[in-house]
């Protein structure tokens, strides 16, 4: 496969891309997928914290999700990926550790998954609240603990409420990882100045990986609406 | 935490809330006027007159940022005929270049939230317009506009604080606005921490001024929605 590849495209864009373009594009969507995993945990968190009764839990809630969204993706990536190193490095001084360095990669997931945490907090905060409050009665009349009626009952209903900022959310995040970039991620965005620089032949290489980011939206477009198909089995529409 | 170096500095985090702003403005001016043609043609019937707006705006909204201004600031020297024609003093400079990439992405979203509000028009209100007499140009201006801006506008205010946000990418290509100036604070002083949290804070400022803003102008122009203060 590998081979065939070289072979086919070996004339196309002078060899760069592939495999030097498009494994920055493996790695834009490696890091796209982690990132929204710890997005999700921390958009949930947020979400039930921000629902919960506990005051200092909403708090917390209410400033992670004002903060992150009122400062630029950027500086917060500069924040956490300069200071975070600096900080990890004054924990681990204290400790009597080595030093302990980040790497661009995990500081690139870190990063993203912390901000759209905080959108994808607001979305299911949203979606919790769209379910109907009789439905979750009933599993607390079956005698459910709270945490079985959540994943019971509020999460399977929720998913369809929130299935549209989701989708969303994902966008926004897949392009974002463009700015990873800036870090010194060897993503698509990095690749292509390299090689758009070396061939003098920059506005090629951005408009390429322009159009791979348009594939990865038209893909995932796809992919959600069979999510919001089947998450809506059983729902009428006009 | 050593604050010094940012109160020393601070003409320069000065300076780049002034550049931020500037460019923001300029940027959303520039975008409006561009987005309200893109807008109307965007939502016209006939896909011969929809093509176009609807795959530029498809292009700015799905690619990112990043990518449109490297492809302006970068990309235009790839030209031989752009370095040759009277306009290279423009694509030369980095800040002309990030203000028509801002210009042109925020000019996509905002014709998209337009095309979303001219359609979803009450049709009754074009129906009354007709029955007054008026012509298609005058209903545009009188009718749909009018009521579409004002439908828009949330979403609108949203796009702002993105554009906003957004403009901080205009620090990693040598200009000094906030961003910009955080990162010449921290290259000076080596203050990661403190350099960027005051950007943060800045943006943070600015954020829930744009929040404020729109809610007065949301006040004034959703006023017949207002429920009736007795």
């Amino acid at each position: 496969m590998h081979e065939f590849l070289v072979e086919s495209l070996s004339g196309v864009l002078g060899g760069y891309l592939y495999p030097f373009i498009l494994e920055g594009m493996l790695l834009t969507i490696e890091l796209a997928i982690l990132s929204l995993f710890f997005a999700l945990v921390l958009g949930l968190l947020g979400a039930v914290a921000k629902l919960s009764n506990n005051r200092s839990a909403k708090f917390v809630a209410g400033l992670y999700t004002t903060l992150i969204r009122g400062v630029p993706d950027i500086v917060l990536m500069f924040i956490i990926f300069f200071g975070g190193q600096l900080a990890v490095n004054i924990i681990g001084d204290s400790l009597g550790l080595d030093y302990i360095e980040i790497s661009e990669f995990t500081a690139g997931v870190v990063t993203i998954g912390f901000i759209f945490g905080a959108y994808m907090a607001e979305t299911f905060r949203g979606a919790i609240l769209a379910v109907p409050r009789g439905e979750i009665e009933a599993g607390y009349a079956y005698g459910m603990t709270p945490i079985q009626v959540f994943i019971r009952i509020t999460f399977p209903a929720c998913v369809r409420h929130a299935l549209p900022g989701f989708g969303n959310n994902w966008l926004v995040l897949a392009k974002t990882t463009a700015l990873v970039s800036v870090i010194g991620l060897e993503d698509m965005v990095f690749r292509a100045t390299q090689a758009g620089g070396s061939l003098r032949q920059p506005f090629t290489f951005y408009l390429v990986v322009a159009g791979l980011y348009l594939v990865i939206t038209a893909v995932s477009d796809v992919g959600l609406r069979w999510l919001d198909k089947r998450y809506s089995v059983g729902v009428r529409r006009a | 935490m050593d604050f010094e170096a940012i109160t020393s500095n601070l003409p320069l985090y000065l300076e780049g809330l002034a550049t931020t702003v500037e460019l923001v403005v300029l940027a959303l001016i520039l975008g409006m006027a561009l987005a309200i043609p893109i807008g109307l043609l965007a939502s016209r019937k006939s896909v011969w007159v929809t093509f176009l707006p609807k795959s530029f705006i498809y292009f700015f909204r799905g690619t990112p940022l990043i990518v449109q201004m490297y492809m302006i600031y970068f990309g235009a020297g790839q030209f031989e005929w752009l370095r040759e024609s009277f306009l290279w003093f423009l694509f030369k400079e980095a800040y002309a270049c990030a203000l028509i990439a801002f210009s042109l992405n925020t000019a996509a979203y905002t014709a998209e939230i337009l095309r979303g509000a001219i359609i979803a028009t009450p049709y009754g209100e074009i129906e009354a317009g007709r029955a007054s007499g008026m012509s298609g140009w005058l209903i545009l201006r009188r009718i749909i506009l009018p009521s579409s801006f004002r439908r828009a506008l949330p979403a609108y205010g949203n796009e702002v604080i993105f554009m906003l946000h957004g403009s901080a990418l205009a620090g990693v290509i040598t200009i000094i606005d906030l961003f910009g100036a955080a990162r010449i604070v921290n290259s000076r002083h080596f203050v990661p921490f403190e350099s960027f949290i005051t950007a943060g804070v800045f943006y943070l400022i600015l954020t829930f001024a744009i929040i404020w803003i729109f809610k007065r102008i949301e006040f004034r122009w959703h006023a017949h929605l207002r429920p009736r203060n007795s």
